[in-house]
């Protein structure tokens, strides 16, 4: 198991170098960059105090300098925790993000939560009543939820509420209680205004998972050792938890892969319509205004969540599974 | 690929019926055919997807408004029932005219129905003039209303565009972005994962920790910092050539897997062997030889990707970040949709929202049909 664990370890090195250089790539693209267009802006309203200001800011991030000895900086600054500086917010990128980046990873945990509480009573029930008439209904309902995209789903689903209710569905908290101090009335009004966009971003996830654990359990189902545990009369409930549940539950933790990204990428779309305080809004902002620092951060730390959601999963596979930590290698 | 010994025909013609014979005759691709017009859902798709692209050449000619004519008079006109029956009589298709008051206390506009003034609504008609493919002028629509009648059968827009016609355009770009985005990541797919499948090995190890990067990026944040890289002020038609590479860019990774996967088991067999050592280049030999033997399975693949990139760009598109007008698509539109104090009163801004989501449906089910009839000898 350790080797497993220093040799998944040590494939993530590599893994996050390059993303690193792609985000960096990235954030350099656009033509220009935000702190030309201040000091035009500045130069023209002839102010020099802040001038000098961001004259230290470009020496401090080297931005007269190649892009390799940019690169090199902000790389080596990631591992000190400096972030950089977003010109827009006139702050360390590490100090507006926090809250933020924390927000992001609450509501795409609890997507994935939503995913694996609806859809293993589902999967289950639908492999176990095939072709049923609820079978049925289910699967269509998974592929209308699997063909609605999650950011059109929150704009039905705020369409609905201001209608039906004249409420927005929007928002993590309630009115002042966003600047209130945590304590245990904000988490409770966290609580509440994450139903909404949780259901939301986990409902694709979810059709995709009860598709995956109905096929699993009905390849099982048909395999010769439950046909004779069901001759030797082992009643029904019993004989599907003992082994053939176990065996199909394999995707709900190697999925997390493949889950995640799809999760955070659902999560910054669906925060922009609902209006959520987490990454999105801020990362489409800081795009649009070309504040380099705080996109390429979003982008990087966004990046770095999925690898480390991927990393847990392949760690709790290989827990469960001999043949995965004995192998030392990923089988998926 | 495990194949069932296939009984020549020849061999043993008489102990044949005329339906086997055909059977054991058929091509790979009739095999496939047959079998997936079993599929009813998938066929059902198939029609309304081929529908959706045989618009595309006559677009002005099916919407009975053009797509940026504003009508100031018809600001949020609510959508336009067609009647056939006036006071119990049949008369035909027809509309009524309409009356407006403005509501003092929210100032909004509100129509009525003028029940006795009637309109006509008739097929061929003449109507606002437009460019056929940018040779030469017409005015001929498919249907239309009589002079003095509005038939705006979906409603209209914020500034009296009629959203039908609207709609009807914007699905010229939507649906071609999933085919220009999907003809870009196949050839990339195939180039590296024809590359990494070919010669496995360390070429093999580099292609595949690239597509394990690109992959374990969440996608939308990708798409959204690229395509913010586009500058603002670029001709719209380079601005939809840079989103639809963008989306191939990011998307080719999948196919790319499946190429790999394809090639590692089909490089072992014989045939592949023999070509190699007459004298095939590499080229040569994954072109004439293996790409063939998994060509049915590309396809499947890249008709399941092509909805992921309509929803990408529409997704772009609605944050502002993709195409802009006057290029329309299901995207531009929907992000009007983003007030929802508009859309609360004028709910006919949400159509596009149906639109996106049955052709995205359609895709899924026409490649699932695809999938089950992919392999005929299985």
């Amino acid at each position: 198991m350790l080797t497993y664990v220093v040799h998944r370890l040590l494939l993530m090195i590599p893994t996050l170098l390059l993303m690193s250089l792609l985000t960096f790539v990235i954030i350099n693209l656009p033509p220009g960059n935000y702190l030309e267009t201040l000091i035009g802006e500045l130069r023209a309203s002839g102010e020099t105090a802040d001038l000098q200001k961001v004259e230290f800011l470009r020496k401090q991030y080297g931005l007269d300098q190649p892009v390799l000895v940019q690169y090199w900086r902000w790389l080596t600054g990631l591992f000190r925790g400096d972030l950089g500086y977003s010109f827009e917010y006139d702050r360390p990128v590490s100090a507006i993000i926090g809250e933020r980046l924390a927000l992001t990873f609450v509501v795409s945990a609890g997507a994935i939560l939503f995913t694996w509480v609806v859809a293993f009573p589902i999967g289950v029930y639908s492999a176990t009543h095939k072709y049923s008439w609820a079978d049925h209904g289910l699967t269509f309902l998974g592929f209308l939820g699997l063909a609605t995209p999650n950011f059109l789903l929150a704009l039905i689903v705020m369409f609905v509420f201001f209608t039906w209710f004249g409420v927005s569905a929007g928002g993590l908290f309630s009115l002042g209680m966003e600047s209130a101090p945590w304590g245990w009335a904000k988490v409770v009004d966290l609580l509440q205004h994450l139903l909404i966009p949780v259901v939301v971003i986990g409902t694709s996830g979810t059709a995709t998972m009860i598709r995956r654990l109905r096929a699993n359990l009905l390849d099982e189902l048909k395999k010769p050792y439950v046909v004779t545990a069901r001759a030797k009369g082992l009643p029904p409930g019993r004989l599907l938890l003992k082994y053939p549940l176990r065996i199909a539950l394999n995707p709900f933790i190697s999925d997390i892969g493949n889950l995640l990204p799809e999760v955070i990428s659902g999560s910054v779309i669906v925060s922009i319509v609902l209006s959520l305080p987490t990454t999105g809004p801020m990362l489409l902002r800081a795009l649009r205004t070309q504040d380099m620092y705080l996109a390429g951060s979003f982008l990087m730390l966004l990046a770095v969540l999925s690898v480390l959601g991927v990393l847990l999963s392949d760690l709790a596979l290989a827990a469960l599974d001999p043949r995965i930590r004995q192998g030392g290698g990923r089988t998926r | 690929m495990p194949r069932p010994a296939v009984i020549s025909p020849l061999a043993d013609e008489g102990g044949l019926t005329p339906a086997q014979q055909r059977f054991y005759a058929a091509s790979q691709w009739q095999l496939i055919w047959w079998r997936f017009r079993k599929h009813r859902l998938a066929m059902v798709s198939l029609w309304f997807l081929l529908a959706g692209y045989a618009t595309i050449p006559f677009v002005e000619f099916l919407s009975p408004y053009n797509l940026r004519m504003l009508h100031p008079d018809f600001v949020y006109f609510p959508p336009q029932p067609v009647h056939v029956f006036h006071e119990g009589r049949f008369v035909g298709p027809f509309v009524y005219g309409h009356t407006m008051t403005i509501n003092m206390e929210n100032l909004k506009r509100e129509y009525g129905e003028d029940r006795s003034r009637r309109y006509r609504v008739r097929l061929l008609v003449r109507g606002e003039p437009y460019w056929v493919w940018g040779l030469w002028r017409s005015d001929l629509h498919l249907f239309g209303v009589e002079e003095g009648g509005t038939l705006f059968l979906l409603g209209t827009d914020r500034l009296g565009r009629d959203m039908l016609s609207r709609l009807i355009s914007a699905a010229r770009v939507s649906l071609t972005v999933g085919l220009v985005g999907i003809t870009v990541s196949f050839v990339l797919a195939l180039i590296l994962g024809g590359l990494s499948g070919y010669y496995g090995g360390k070429i093999d190890i580099a292609i595949q920790r690239l597509i394990e990067v690109i992959r374990s990026f969440p996608e939308l944040p990708l798409w959204m910092a690229l395509s913010a890289a586009i500058p603002p002020r670029v001709d719209p038609i380079l601005v939809y050539m840079g989103i639809t590479i963008i989306l191939g860019l990011i998307e080719w990774t999948g196919l790319a897997r499946s190429v790999r996967g394809k090639l590692l088991a089909v490089r072992e067999e014989d045939f592949a062997l023999a070509a190699a050592l007459m004298g095939g280049s590499p080229a040569y030999v994954i072109r004439r030889h293996l790409l063939p033997a998994f060509t049915s399975h590309l396809i499947v693949s890249a008709t399941l990707s092509i909805p992921r990139m309509i929803l990408g760009e529409t997704a772009l598109s609605f944050l502002g970040l993709g195409l802009r007008p006057p290029i329309t698509s299901w995207g531009v539109l929907l992000s009007e949709a983003q007030n929802m104090n508009a859309v609360a009163l004028y709910p006919w801004l949400m159509f596009p929202v149906a639109m996106v989501v049955l052709t995205v449906l359609a895709f899924n089910f026409m490649g699932d049909g695809l999938r089950d009839a992919a392999d005929p000898y299985a």
